[in-house]
Order: structure tokens, then C-alpha cells, then sequence
């Protein structure tokens, strides 16, 4: 008979799982879900030695362990600190924790430049996410923000150091990933930046993931950048039979057109498989593909604008009430060439239009 | 007169040298150990000293010492944190440049009692010309059978490296320092795994600072609980205090740890006074990173009792009315210094040595120095100071390692001790950017761009 494995009873906002040893505070609380598990900027479960940096995960332990109950004096990073048996963690029910947090996010936007209206990784951003959970209207930082100079990383991959928040995770994936990390953290303290030695460019197989693994902005797809929001497109899932890796990737789709390829994230948005640069740079149609259907995409997320599964249209209600009649002759809409006069060309009136523009 | 025992033969000419050092009874306590003592007992003696982290942390070493894994076949490492960066602090510094030998020693003993058969000195990159000191006093060693293979016949191999820092104040915390030994850029690791479980390529370590394994000599020669009689409570033995600012004496004093702070200050067996006819305004009395005291907290603890050199009765009644042991890095300020400018001083310092990993740390103490610097110069408002108290709070106990305490520290007790002078910054912005103070030139007097 197999030996009983002895699980773990930890207690977070006073829910209580079991777990196995070894398990950190955050996995565990990860596999409760909801709101108790805690955000992370540089925890990424498939990334070994990752977390600890950026203290949002930071949480408290009210009781050490059932044979040592006493509280932990600081907050801990839960992405680093393993459960004991009979652990109790303060999460989102700890004002400590919140209070922490708050600085943090203060802390991480003191220098990221708050441009999510044109920065690329709007709608995908976890920092963005985090600021709304946790952040504030406004800054109490009145300074000039740290900026870098541009660094060119090759064909396909675009870092723009001003939205870095440092979270090492990109190097982690070179360092772990790719037999030729050429980049790395420079400098320390505030202006410690992520660069590559002599503007090297990443140019390993799978030196793409980076871009799936950043939080923020900073690195981003040069095949993509710009092209689209991604609350515009249509995330499918496909794969194909690639030599190099699992070939699983979502489709970023408008209409029949491929606009991006990443590899497909989990619920807390980490990569599931690592995709190589074949499959995310340069087989951009349809037809190079498998198409399986929907990602399914959280209803919570600006991305699903549009597009949810199984979605529920209203009944329509006003052909109904106008006897069948359309909206349009309600309004006097007859045709839309009878609404402007074909003959003024908008672009080349100095400033707004005005009726006066029509009447001449 | 105290009672010295690091310092005790520091003066005799010669000392640098193995044959005098000998002379005068040198090696004494490796002798000692590895004739009478087992590995274990020279721990236990440790223990029964009390002796405690001279580094600044002060946790009890024979604890420390006992906590080191010894699983089968797996190396095990002593490093000795000669990385002495605390400004103020230049007490290793004096030990190792003038009495080598007896660090040497301790760190033999200490290998001894820990298994460890490499043992690393990393030493501060600045501290050049001692890594020339140490390695003639490590070729002595060797050359005369103290270091090497099957000491004394003992079975026991030991080797000592100097390694030298590249000069960042990071790689004094242990495990930054490590990060270091091994060649990698000085981070901090997250911990746990602490050291003592996987420390220099993830085998067991214990990181002792240079003063706390010297004074493992004296707690063999001795024997421990004679060496716990001297010194009071919990803060046995004699402490080395590196004592510089506005005194008649600056320099690196042995004390027992039971003199007051105002005999170490006024008498003239040690600082001898405020020169100029000055008053004493603050103390620092443990290095850059301890909470500056004023002088009506500095003299009398929380409890009304006279403040003691020593552990407890510096840290009495927690930072509201104590500080630090800290490393012994005595910074002492008269009247005529500016505890705002001093404070931007400590605040550039941090931000400049932050490693840069954890966002409270990389961005926090940079905010401080910019909103001190607009305060120093007259262009500070009064809500900058209740900003200050918020950021320091944020900071403190949410990094990954200490230096984001150490920065915190000084500028909360800045302000909940002298808030009148920050005030006075904000009050007074012409004459805040006029003053001109004699050794205070170290500040930056570009102007301050205002966003």
C-alpha cells in the first residue's frame, strides 16, 4: 500500500486548503483563486529563481506554523516563502498588506510612465490592472520620471526601457531558455536598466518569449506594435506541427487576418508553452495554422469586449415597435450621400467643419 | 581604563608581523583548541561568551555557528565580512591594517570549529592596501604551519582567500556578498535558504564580520564565561567604536560596554568633547543606518537611566526614544550642524547603493534624496516632510534585504526628532539656500529642478 502523503493545512483570508510541502503561500493561495491570491510582477511559476522583486506579492503571516504559531514580524513575499502546517496568511483581509501594496504600486508608476492610452500592452498590462486594484487618481511625485535611451534589440523585439519596472523576468527567460542570454540588468538602484552588452540583438530561437512574459510595456512585438488594440482582436487558439517547439499558440485575429501570434496563457496570465520565433514572427496567415476555436478569454478582461463566449444578445425591440419599419426612417436618415454634400472634401478645410462649409 | 583585548597589543611595534605577533603570545588559542578542544566545545565556548555580531545585526554567533548544516560530504564555508561600508564605520578597517595576525587567528580557530577548510576574507575593493596586509599575514601563517594542510598534525586542512569587493556597499549583507564571492553581480539573495543552509555555491555558510571573529581569540585564551563577565546583560565583551564627527578625538576605541554615553563622549580617555566650545546637538552612535538621537535622548534611556555604551540601553524604549548598537559607527554633530543637510547626505548615500531589485528600495530612495534636496535648498513645502514619513514607512520592512531599513531609519528619526528643522527649511527659503556651513560642502549646490 502506497505510503499517504502528508499534506499541508494553511488558512488564507480565513479559508483553509491542503497542500504539499514546498508549496509556496502564493501557489497555494493560487489554488483557492478569487482575490486571495496574491498579484505578481515578477513571480513566474515557469521561471526558476523568479519573485521576491517587485513586493506586491507581500503578505502576512499572522501564525508561523501549528509548532511555532507565532506572527511573522515583516510582510513576507508570498511568491518566495513555503507554507508550514498550520499556517495562517493575511491576504486581502490584512490592512498591513493592503497599506503595503498600495505603496508598492505607488512605488512601481513613480517611474513607468502612465501612457496606457498608446503604450502597446494596454488591455494585457498587469501593472495596469494592479494600479486600478490598488493605485490612485493622481501621484505625489513631482520629478522629472527616469528615461532611457532607445535600444534597438533586433528584427523583431522592441524594449523601451522607460516602461521597465525592472521585473528580471525577461532575463530570467533568456538565462533559462535561450543558450545565448546577450542581455541582462545594468547599473543599480534607480537607474539600473535592462540592456544588452553593446546593443547585441536577442536573436535565439526563443528569445520572442520575453515578450510574453513582460508585465508592463516594455518589451514588445515589432511585427505587432501599433497595428491594433488588442481588445479589437479575436484570440483563437491553433497550433501546428513545428520541429522546434510545441506549436501551441493563440491567434490574434481580425477578420481572417493574423495580426500577432503569442503562445497561450493560463489564468494568471504565464505562458503554458514556449513558442519559437518561427511561430510567432513569421507565420502570420490563416492558413499556416490549426484554428481549435475560442481562447477563452475572462470576462473580466478588456479583451473580451466584444466577443464573449455563448453571448446573449437583448431581444431587439424597436423594429417591433415601429411595425417593422427601420430606426433609420425614424430619424429621416434616407441615404447617407444626402447628409453631406459630396463635393466638400472634409481634409481640406483649414479647422473643424461648420454648417457654414456646407451652405457655400 | 577599560578593558582591552583586541586592541590590547595593537601598539607594539612590530605587531604587523608574524614573529612579533608571536612573540607577544600570538597563536595561542589555535594551539589551545586543537590540542584540548573539539570542534562542538569551541562552539560551546562561543555560546557561553555571548558573544554578538559585531557587524551591526548583533545576533548571538554560537547561535549562529550552531545552526550551520553539516550534511555528509558537502563543503562547508566561514566568510569573513571584511566588506565595511557603513559610513562611519571604519573599525575593521584599524584591526586588520594593525593587528592582522589576529584576525588570521580567530578566523583558524573559527574554521576550526565549523569544518570549514576554505575559509574567504571578503574585503572592501577601497581597503586596498590591507589586502596586501593580509595576504603577507596569510603567507605567514602558511609559512610557519598555521594554515595548510594537517595542522599540527591534526588532520584539519585550512586554506584562506582574500577576495576583494568592487566597491558596493550591498556586498556587506551577507548574501549579496556571497552573490558576490561567487562572481555574480551583488544582489541579495531572498531568504530563507539562509546562508547557513546554502550559502557560497549552496553549501552551508556562516558570515562573520572581521571584529567578531578576532574576538573569538580572547574567548579561547579566556575561556567563555570569563570573557561573558566583561561588558553587562547581553552585551558581553569589549566593543571596538570607530567615533568620528565634531569631536576632539576622532579614532577607534575599545570599550567594555558598560561606560556611558556621555563618558564616551566627554571624557578624554576616549572622544574628549566637542571642540570649539560647541554643544552637542546629535549622536549617530552606530553608523549611517541607526536613528540619530538628540542630546536629551542621548544621555537618559526611555526609562530615565543613564544611557549605557552597550546593546540594550542604546536600543531602550525602540526608536521612539532608542537606536542602535549598529556597528559602533559613532557620528557625533555639534550645534552648528544641519541634521536636514546630514540627512540628504545619508539619503543620497542609500540611493546610490541601492542594488535595485525590490521596487520599494529602487524607487523609494530616490524619491527621499529628491524631496530632501528640495527641502535642504528652501524649495520644499511642509506636506514634503509628511511625505517623507510616508515613504520611509512604505519602505522600511518591505524590501528584500536591510539597506531599505537602513534608509528608512535615518530620515524617520530626522523628522521625529528635529521636524522643527525641516520646518525651519520650508519657513525660511531664502536663508535655507544661503547657509553656508564649513565641512558641509559635501552636498550637491547645483540648483534643484523643480518639475
Amino acid at each position: 500500500m502506497a505510503e499517504e502523503k502528508k499534506l499541508f493545512k494553511v488558512t488564507i483570508d480565513n479559508i483553509t486548503i491542503e497542500v504539499e510541502p514546498g508549496t509556496s503561500i502564493l501557489n497555494a493561495a493560487r489554488m483557492i483563486g478569487g482575490d486571495v491570491a496574491p498579484p505578481a510582477m515578477c513571480y513566474y511559476s515557469k521561471l526558476k529563481g523568479s519573485g521576491g522583486k517587485c513586493r506586491t506579492c507581500l503578505v502576512e503571516v499572522a501564525a508561523g506554523s501549528t509548532a511555532d504559531p507565532r506572527p511573522m514580524p515583516k510582510l513576507v513575499a508570498s511568491c518566495r516563502t513555503n507554507v508550514m502546517d498550520g499556517m495562517v496568511v493575511k491576504n486581502i483581509t490584512s490592512e498591513r498588506v493592503i497599506d503595503a501594496r498600495n505603496g508598492v504600486v505607488e512605488f512601481l508608476l513613480l517611474n513607468h510612465p502612465l501612457d496606457c492610452p498608446i503604450c502597446d500592452q494596454a488591455g494585457e498590462c498587469h501593472l495596469q490592472d494592479l494600479s486600478y486594484d490598488h493605485g490612485k487618481e493622481g501621484t505625489r511625485y513631482e520629478f522629472n520620471r527616469r528615461t532611457f535611451n532607445k535600444h534597438d534589440l533586433g528584427p523583431y523585439i522592441q524594449l523601451h526601457m522607460t516602461r521597465c519596472i525592472l521585473c528580471y523576468r525577461c532575463v530570467f527567460t533568456a538565462d533559462q531558455l535561450t543558450n545565448k542570454r546577450v542581455h541582462g540588468v545594468l547599473d543599480r538602484g534607480d537607474h539600473a536598466e535592462i540592456a544588452t552588452y553593446i546593443e547585441k540583438s536577442l536573436d535565439n530561437d526563443f528569445i520572442g518569449n520575453v515578450i510574453d512574459v513582460c508585465p508592463v510595456g516594455a518589451l514588445t512585438d515589432k511585427t505587432f506594435r501599433f497595428k491594433n488594440r488588442v481588445w479589437f482582436l479575436k484570440p483563437v487558439d491553433a497550433h501546428r506541427d513545428c520541429p522546434k517547439c510545441s506549436g501551441k499558440v493563440t491567434l490574434w485575429n481580425r477578420g481572417d487576418e493574423v495580426y500577432r501570434v503569442t503562445a497561450r496563457k493560463d489564468q494568471w496570465g504565464e505562458v503554458e508553452d514556449w513558442i519559437c520565433n518561427e511561430c510567432r514572427f513569421e507565420k502570420k496567415q490563416t492558413s499556416d495554422w490549426v484554428i481549435e476555436g475560442p481562447t477563452k478569454v475572462s470576462r473580466q478582461s478588456v479583451i473580451s469586449q466584444g466577443h464573449y463566449v455563448g453571448l446573449k444578445r437583448p431581444k431587439e425591440t424597436i423594429t417591433e415597435v415601429l411595425e417593422g419599419r427601420k430606426p433609420r426612417l425614424l430619424m429621416d436618415i434616407h441615404d447617407v450621400s444626402q447628409v453631406n454634400k459630396p463635393n466638400v472634401e472634409l481634409s481640406k478645410i483649414p479647422g473643424p467643419a461648420h454648417s457654414d462649409d456646407f451652405k457655400k | 581604563m577599560g578593558r582591552k583585548l583586541l586592541l590590547e597589543k595593537a601598539h607594539i611595534d612590530g605587531i604587523r608581523s608574524y614573529d612579533v605577533y608571536r612573540r607577544e603570545g600570538g597563536y595561542a588559542s589555535v594551539e589551545k583548541v586543537f590540542k584540548n578542544m573539539s570542534p562542538d566545545q569551541v562552539t560551546e565556548e562561543v555560546k557561553k561568551s555571548g558573544l554578538r555580531g559585531r557587524g551591526g545585526a548583533g545576533f548571538p554567533t554560537g547561535m549562529k555557528w550552531s545552526f550551520l548544516a553539516k550534511p555528509e560530504g558537502v563543503p562547508r564555508y566561514l566568510v569573513c565580512n571584511a566588506d565595511e561600508s557603513e559610513p562611519g564605520t571604519f573599525k575593521d578597517r584599524y584591526l586588520m591594517e594593525f593587528i592582522p595576525h589576529l584576525l588570521i587567528e580567530g578566523l583558524i580557530v573559527s574554521s576550526y570549529a565549523l569544518g570549514s577548510n576554505r575559509t574567504y576574507i571578503y574585503i572592501r575593493g577601497e581597503y586596498a592596501w590591507i589586502v596586501d596586509i593580509l595576504e603577507q599575514a596569510i603567507a605567514e601563517a602558511n609559512a610557519n604551519g598555521w594554515l595548510g594542510k594537517n595542522i599540527l598534525g591534526t588532520g584539519f586542512d585550512c586554506q584562506i582567500y582574500v577576495q576583494r569587493g568592487a566597491g558596493a556597499y550591498i556586498c556587506g549583507e551577507e548574501t549579496a556578498l556571497i552573490e558576490s564571492l561567487e562572481g555574480k553581480r551583488g544582489n541579495p539573495r531572498i531568504k530563507p535558504p539562509f546562508p547557513a543552509v546554502k550559502g557560497v555555491w549552496d553549501c552551508p555558510t556562516v558570515v562573520n564580520n572581521v571584529e567578531t571573529l578576532a574576538a573569538v581569540v580572547p574567548i579561547i585564551n579566556l575561556g567563555g564565561e570569563e570573557y561573558a563577565k566583561i561588558g553587562i546583560g547581553k552585551s558581553t565583551g569589549t566593543k571596538l567604536i570607530s567615533a568620528c564627527g565634531n569631536i576632539k578625538k576622532p579614532g577607534v576605541y575599545e570599550i567594555d560596554m558598560t561606560i556611558s554615553v556621555e563618558e564616551f563622549i566627554y571624557s578624554d580617555e576616549y572622544c574628549g568633547g566637542i571642540p570649539n566650545g560647541k554643544r552637542l546637538k546629535a549622536c549617530i552612535p552606530g553608523g549611517s543606518s541607526v536613528p540619530i538621537l538628540p542630546t536629551n535622548l542621548l544621555f537618559k534611556t526611555a526609562k530615565g537611566d543613564t544611557r549605557i555604551m552597550n546593546y540594550e540601553s542604546l536600543a531602550d524604549g525602540g526608536f521612539a526614544t532608542g537606536t542602535m548598537m549598529g556597528s559602533g559607527g559613532f557620528i557625533v554633530m555639534d550645534e552648528d550642524q544641519c541634521v536636514v543637510r546630514h540627512t540628504l547626505t545619508l539619503a543620497r548615500f542609500y540611493r546610490h547603493e541601492s542594488c535595485g531589485q525590490c521596487s520599494p528600495c529602487r524607487e523609494g530612495t530616490g524619491w527621499m534624496e529628491k524631496i530632501l534636496k528640495n527641502i535642504e535648498y528652501g524649495k520644499g513645502k511642509m506636506s514634503d516632510i509628511d511625505l517623507l514619513w510616508d515613504i520611509q514607512r512604505k519602505i522600511e520592512g518591505n524590501t528584500i534585504c536591510p539597506l531599505g531599513d537602513a534608509a528608512a531609519w535615518p530620515v524617520a528619526a530626522a523628522i521625529r526628532h528635529f521636524r522643527d528643522e525641516f520646518e525651519w527649511h520650508v519657513l525660511n527659503p531664502v536663508e535655507s539656500q544661503q547657509r553656508n556651513f564649513g565641512l558641509a560642502h559635501y552636498a550637491d549646490p547645483r540648483p534643484v529642478p523643480v518639475a
